[in-house]
């Protein structure tokens, strides 16, 4: 039964309606501005991120509400990744700023860009269904294409921006393939009513599967997931470094989003037809990722390639198809973004008018030059190479455990030995930082006491969050009931 | 009232003082030294009370603190301790001092940090000896790693980076099977917590399989053949310092491991393939004792040397079983890993002292080649009595501590099987010529070259850091009691736990 929209169902999208509103207004204030005055646009953006965290803050907790005929939904889940994510853009914004002033691209598009892939980070984290959850993935998709694009005299940007367009819209074509198949099969796009409908026969349908194939193409390639990330390397170091800020942090909040509502909510009935599909793609992740990354020289393209890999653990913790795995996947997509967020806003730190530091040997002798960032990037890279006490390992901790809890033993043993491996091309970055002698042109630590505080902090959350990790434990058991 | 916690203290006033340290910084590099070393005695001062206040006629774990740590792994901060981790406690504790001291004026590159990173590894060490928790251990046994790496890469030789990684890959890969040991285990029990993995029912192959995870783990710390090989690059690249607490503690930690996990947690996987160690361990004592002998490098000589005892230890713990069915009684079995227990003390240390005499050699001529010395007692008699005594211990004279736990481990052998008596016997003659050849060729006979000649003999410091270490070896030689009543109870405990199957 349809019925027309009520003031109830306005409330519970306030905060969406408000990001969308405000995004606006900055967009217009924005024109008026000159180059100057920029600081406004920053001030404003920054004030939008705090007002909508507030709002979403303020919705009720712990209820599952159903909103528009069910396309949108506010739960846990979606409450704990729309705070996550405003938290991470606006620390997006403020490690960006200075790297934006310093190369003349302290434009308003880049915030307003980051502002409308916020809403659709947003909208995915509460589809109800699958159009809703397409409607999201293209508003944050078209953001990033531009986004990346940004930097616009630089031939590097544009050739990425055209690489990610048209990957990504056969991608979006795949996973719209995908749905429409879906909804033959099925008849129906909600997510909610698409469970109900399957039950017993899910996984010997062949239409299901079919249109099951595509949409774990879309998500894998949204992810970055193997064979689907041939774009992420060249898109994350053709990039300026604050795009790449962005693209590696917030966003995976809404592909996790994307997964769950897609996998564990609509075809959790049919877990046997995906679980296969998702062991192949997360061991070819964790393997070209960890493999690839060996050889790289960049480190953005390290980074890149690091990304695929801890993607695949992401996807570990989902394929286990229970409550305790995708709780252990949101944990380690909460830390994760966490975790590459300070590594590329070291590279930004180290980064200079004219001087992009996003080579590893542009770490060289970093513990001589300021032994305190040194031991920052440290805890960083240690994190993400899962090395205890770190809040890394517990995230690997608890993929390995779900995985080995629905018997996938050889799959577990599988990871950790592609961390071993991994753990090597972290280590050269240690190495560098720590036991090569400076650059005869060292590399100085610029950026603002902004800047250096809020990485800092970063950096210290990631050994808090390990050594301390009940609080935020608990916020993932409560989004994930 | 709330109990002192004495063994959070000891564990975590040093990781604290370490990052005191290293905020004061390389510019006031003295009182960076002072405040290592105040914090050093302090946690050796902390940590005697602990045997003071011991009580030997239990096996039950003593000091015991408890909180919930992460409640919904059902993992708690989890700590005590018992009979085989207290000996090990205070080496850790004892042996950072002598490192602290030690390493006071030869350091000259960021001193503060080189001090930093020796209290916080010792902080970690002991509160792996301490843990009562899987998680927690595996936890601290990891974080070890950390420092340890950045020792020898920042401090070590001129292949340190190559040894560094080496020795960063190798543990972490033995760790992280044990890793998923550790959580299969956990979702079997539902709990991290020692004892219920020591009440866990397994199958056998489920044993086995566990088994290996935790074999992985430590027998490359141990190390044992054929995983060693990242010892003598580690040794030789490492300083003195690095290699002094490699040496002494780290590689205990296999032996621990064993005790303290494969043994009572598969007690009858560790019985399936008791024979595999008991070969691998007879290798080590043999094969790796004739690699010994050829050795150019004296660093590298000791590393072997290392290894060869640490056979004796593994040696020591899996032959039990065989005990058992030779003489019918557990006695023999207590014994052989009373052996083991002694021998890592001991060997803790005799090798520490001996890479202590190393580097005070490489501080004066730079050089740790054997050709390179020659009649070094013409120069340095202080010195040159100190390295008799040490490589006298080494090779198990007795009325040195390194007799006491060959001793043992040999006769345990005896009631188990004549060959493996007669094949670890063999040690007793290697050891003998590896040891005492070094010596031959590094102390006495005539003055080799100009080098030699114009040597200083030790000043105070290192007088008094030998003089400790020489004093604790023949004390222990002589009258070994006190650590064989601390390790009593509970090794009986032990081989209990080890005879009730699990299937």
């Amino acid at each position: 039964m349809t019925t027309l929209a009520t003031t109830a169902d306005f409330t519970l999208a306030a905060p969406e309606m408000f990001l969308l509103a405000a995004t606006c207004a900055v967009l217009l204030v924005d024109l008026f501005l000159s180059d100057r005055q920029r600081q406004v646009t920053y001030f404003l953006s920054l004030a939008t991120l705090a007002v909508t965290a507030a709002l979403v803050a303020r919705l009720p907790e712990g209820v599952r509400t159903l909103a528009f005929n069910g396309m949108f939904v506010e739960d846990g889940v979606a409450r704990l990744l729309k705070l996550v994510s405003c938290g991470t853009v606006a620390a997006v914004f403020l490690y960006s700023r200075d790297y934006l002033i310093q190369r003349g691209l302290f434009k308003g598009e880049y915030f307003v860009l980051a502002l409308f892939a916020t809403l659709g980070i947003f909208v995915i984290s509460s589809a109800g269904s699958l159009l809703t959850l397409y409607m999201g993935i293209e508003i944050l998709a078209l953001s990033q294409y531009t986004l990346v694009a940004f930097d616009r005299d630089s031939p590097v940007a544009a050739e990425s921006a055209m690489k990610y367009f048209v990957l990504g819209a056969i991608a979006s074509g795949a996973l719209l393939y995908g749905i429409s198949i879906i909804y033959g099969v099925t008849g129906t796009f909600d997510l909610g009513e698409l469970g109900s409908r399957l039950d017993g026969r899910a996984a010997t349908q062949v239409g299901l599967l079919f249109g099951l194939a595509f949409l774990m193409v879309g998500i894998a390639f949204k992810f970055g997931a193997a064979p689907f990330h041939m774009w992420l390397p060249d898109v994350y170091h053709g990039s300026p470094t604050s795009v790449t800020l962005f693209l590696s942090a917030a966003p995976k909040l809404a592909y996790f989003a994307l997964a769950l509502r897609v996998l564990a909510e609509g075809l959790g009935s049919a877990v046997s037809a995906w679980q296969g599909m998702l062991v192949v793609i997360a061991v070819l992740s964790m393997g070209v990722g960890n493999l690839v990354a060996l050889v790289q020289t960049n480190l953005k393209r390290m980074l890149a390639y690091s990304t695929i890999s801890n993607v695949g653990f992401i996807l570990l913790g989902i394929l286990a198809g229970t409550p305790g795995g995708y709780r252990a996947a949101l944990f380690y997509t909460i830390t994760y973004v966490l975790m590459a967020m300070g590594s590329f806003a070291m590279i930004v730190l180290l980064s200079r008018r004219g001087f992009e530091a996003d080579r590893i040997d542009d770490f060289r002798g970093l513990a001589q030059r300021s032994p305190w960032f040194a031991w920052m990037m440290l805890f960083l890279i240690m994190s993400t190479a899962g090395v205890p006490p770190f809040v890394g390992f517990f995230a690997k901790l608890f993929v390995i455990q779900a995985v080995l809890d629905v018997g996938l033993t050889w799959l577990a043993v599988v990871a950790v030995l592609f961390s071993v491996v991994g753990a090597f091309y972290y280590l050269r970055i240690v190495k560098v930082m720590f036991f090569d002698e400076p650059a005869a042109e060292p590399v100085t630590v610029s950026g603002g006491a902004a800047l250096r505080l809020l990485l800092s902090l970063n950096a210290l959350a990631v050994l808090a969050l390990g050594v301390f990790n009940g609080a935020l434990l608990a916020a993932v058991a409560r989004a994930i009931p | 009232m709330m109990a002192w916690p004495s063994l959070s203290v000891v564990t975590w006033l040093p990781v604290a003082g370490g990052v005191a340290v290293m905020l004061v910084g390389d510019a006031r590099a003295s009182l960076g030294r002072w405040l290592a070393l105040g914090v050093a005695i302090a946690t050796l001062g902390l940590s005697l009370p602990l045997y003071a206040g011991f009580d030997t006629g239990t096996a039950a774990m003593q000091f015991v603190e408890r909180a919930p740590w992460i409640p919904s792994l059902g993992s708690d901060y989890h700590l005590g301790i018992d009979g085989i981790s207290l000996p090990l406690i205070l080496l850790t504790s004892f042996m950072t001092v002598l490192v602290v001291i030690a390493g006071w004026t030869v350091i000259e590159r960021r001193p503060s940090q080189y001090f930093a990173a020796f209290l916080i590894l010792e902080g970690l060490m002991i509160g792996v000896f301490a843990a009562l928790d899987g998680l927690l251990f595996y936890v601290l046994w990891e974080a070890m790693l950390i420092p340890m790496f950045l020792i020898i890469g920042v401090w070590g030789g001129a292949r340190r980076v190559y040894a560094t990684v080496k020795f960063f890959l190798y543990t972490f890969l033995g760790s992280v099977l044990m890793l998923v040991a550790l959580i299969y285990m956990y979702l079997k029990s539902g709990s991290y917590e020692l004892k219920a993995l020591y009440d866990l029912r397994l199958s056998l192959t489920e044993q086995v399989l566990i088994f290996l995870a935790f074999f992985a783990a430590f027998a490359v710390k141990v190390p044992m053949f054929p995983v060693h090989t990242w010892l003598p690059d580690a040794h030789v690249e490492a300083p003195t310092g690095g290699s002094v607490i490699l040496a002494a503690i780290m590689l205990k930690m296999g032996g621990y491991g064993f005790l303290r996990f494969s043994l009572p947690i598969t007690p009858d996987a560790s019985h399936e393939l008791g024979g595999l160690v008991i070969a691998l361990s007879l290798i080590a004592v043999v094969y790796v004792g004739l690699v010994a002998l050829v050795q150019q490098d004296m660093k590298k000589l000791i590393a072997y040397s290392s290894i060869a005892h640490m056979g004796f230890v593994t040696l020591g713990c899996f032959l039990a079983w065989d005990i058992v069915a030779a003489t019918g009684s557990t006695r023999g079995a207590t014994m052989g890993l009373s052996g083991a227990m002694v021998q890592m003390v001991s060997h803790g240390l005799v090798s520490g002292a001996l890479f202590l005499c190393v580097g005070v050699l490489y501080d004066r001529l730079h050089t740790r080649e054997i050709a390179a010395y020659g009649g070094v007692v013409n120069t340095m008699p202080v010195f040159g009595a100190f390295m008799v005594l040490f490589a006298m211990a080494n090779s198990g004279l007795p009325g040195t501590s390194g007799f006491v736990g060959e001793f043992l481990v040999v006769l345990a052998s005896f009631r188990a099987n004549f060959w493996y008596a007669f094949t670890a016997a063999t040690t007793l003659v290697l050891g003998a010529a590896y040891t005492l050849w070094l010596v031959k060729r590094v102390v006495f006979g005539e003055v080799a070259n100009d080098g030699v000649a114009s040597l200083k003999d030790v000043n105070g410091r290192e007088a008094l850091v030998l003089g400790a270490l020489a004093l604790a070896v023949v004390a222990l030689g002589v009258w070994p009691k006190p650590l064989t009543d601390v390790l009593e109870p509970t090794l009986r405990h032990v081989v209990e736990l080890m005879s009730v199957s699990k299937l």
